[in-house]
């Protein structure tokens, strides 16, 4: 990228490497909207390496490459841990570093991308490295809004569901807190936000987190969903319980602000009622279109 | 009464030591029943400063930056005097490292640290917490957990 060379974990990013990816993705979405065919990624090979499976996401990156005019290598593993049987991690990332000139990896381990970028010469994207970051769905999350509220800073933010587990919300509370969004967290109890991403967030962007037990939309303009998954708990009444209540339903919805938007990473379950889908307010089929424009910009940033 | 403990001629006095962390001290520096040389350790010694401190004398044994850096984590206030022919030649205070490499396994079972053999990579976050985060995981620890 202009300025950084992978892109690895929100946490490397400054405010000024958002906005260009902000500003680009819109002029990408612009460009696709006319079927202009692009091509700043001609000639250029983009290899798509999933450790672990996730054919929605590597579709994604594989679409927006080839709308770049890119070719295209990919492999996505169905459970072994390696291309050939027995070879390693970093064997495999040194032979495709030796034909791709952009790698874009996803691997259950932790840190598994920041690894693969000190091995390879060419740019390393993370597509999602087990619990800890998924860079490009937390961009493609904050041009959404951008998109649909033409800010970011100031709205009133409420991400709702398993805080803890989610990896989504934990990245998306770092780049809503650097611009100074009003986020209020909403978790059943036992799966609330780690409290080191909250106060790290306090204290790098003194950004303003509420932490609440109870959902109130009341003054929401966005609404950030997860699933609450029923294996987090030993007690399976209680999980049914927690999921009732943190099912979106039309009466979650009775007297929010006209023009909330709710989201979700996809793919969801029945976290949201069928009328919801249906609403005005649900946004996520929105959002999850955004994922192509959002990477091609990011790529496009990446190879220069 | 005073304790006394024989003089090293060439080694490390590692002085200033939190009471109790001087076992640990010793097990950074890989010191066991196998080590040859003279290995003294003081445990609760009287202290002026802090009420109680230990006290690690080890002949034979030179430390390396690494060393120090882990010792710095359980004993910040530690000063390390560097004993030749009997004299201190060298006086050092530990210093809070800002990074450490390759001295600690990260806690994380799903680390890629812990996938190959990686050069691990810890960073001091909060020194006056003395919380460190993985630059390969990126999660936070506090210094006694690297340890442990
Ligand atoms: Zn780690």
């Amino acid at each position: 990228m202009e300025l950084v060379k992978d892109l690895i974990s929100i946490r490397d990013l400054e405010k000024k490497h958002i906005d260009l990816i902000l500003k680009k993705s819109s002029e990408m979405e612009q460009a696709l909207k006319e079927g202009k065919q692009l091509n700043s990624l001609k000639g250029e090979v983009v290899a798509t390496l999933f450790f672990e499976p996730s054919t929605r996401t590597r579709l994604s990156f594989q679409t927006a490459a080839m709308r770049l005019g890119a070719k295209v290598l990919s492999f996505e593993s169905i459970g072994a841990s390696s291309i050939v049987k027995g070879e390693t991690f970093s064997d495999t990332i040194r032979m495709v570093d030796g034909y791709a000139n952009l790698i874009i990896v996803r691997h259950a381990k932790e840190g598994s991308a920041r690894y693969a970028a000190q091995l390879a010469e060419h740019p390393v994207i993370n597509g999602g490295d087990g619990g800890n970051q998924h860079p490009t769905q937390t961009l493609l999350d904050l041009y959404t809004i951008k998109r649909a509220k033409k800010k970011i800073g100031g709205l009133n933010v409420t991400l709702l569901g398993d805080l803890k587990h989610a990896r989504t919300m934990r990245s998306l509370l770092y780049g809503l807190s650097m611009y100074g969004a009003n986020t209020t967290l909403v978790a059943p109890k036992g799966l609330e936000m780690n409290r080191e991403v909250i106060s790290e967030a306090r204290e790098r962007f003194g950004a303003k987190v509420e932490e609440k037990s109870k959902m109130d939309l009341t003054d929401a303009d966005v609404l950030y969903l997860c699933r609450v998954q029923k294996e987090r708990f030993s007690d399976q009444y209680e999980a049914e319980k927690v999921q009732k209540e943190f099912r979106i339903t039309e009466d979650s919805i009775k007297g929010v602000k006209d023009d909330l938007i709710i989201m979700h990473p996809l793919p969801k379950v029945d976290e949201v009622a069928p009328e919801v889908d249906k609403s005005k307010y649900a946004y996520y089929y929105e959002q999850a279109k955004m994922g192509i424009p959002v990477r091609m910009a990011i790529m496009d940033a990446m190879v220069v | 009464m005073p304790l006394v403990v024989e003089k090293i001629e060439n080694g490390t006095v590692i002085d200033h030591i939190p009471a109790g962390m001087g076992l640990k001290v010793l097990e950074i520096l890989k010191i066991d029943r196998n080590y040859g040389a003279r290995v003294a350790l003081m445990m609760n010694v009287p202290s002026k400063k802090v009420g109680k401190k230990d006290i690690v004398k080890v002949e034979g044994k030179s430390l390396d930056e690494k060393a120090v850096n882990k010792i710095a984590l359980v004993a910040p206030n530690a000063t390390l005097n560097i004993i030749k022919n009997s004299n201190v030649v060298e006086k050092k205070i530990v210093q809070l490292p800002k990074e450490l490499r390759g001295a600690f396994k990260c806690p994380n079972p799903d680390c890629v640290t812990n996938l190959e053999p990686i050069e691990t990579l810890f960073r001091m976050e909060k020194p006056e917490e003395r919380r460190l985060r993985c630059g390969f995981c990126e999660t936070m620890f506090e210094a006694k957990e690297l340890i442990s």
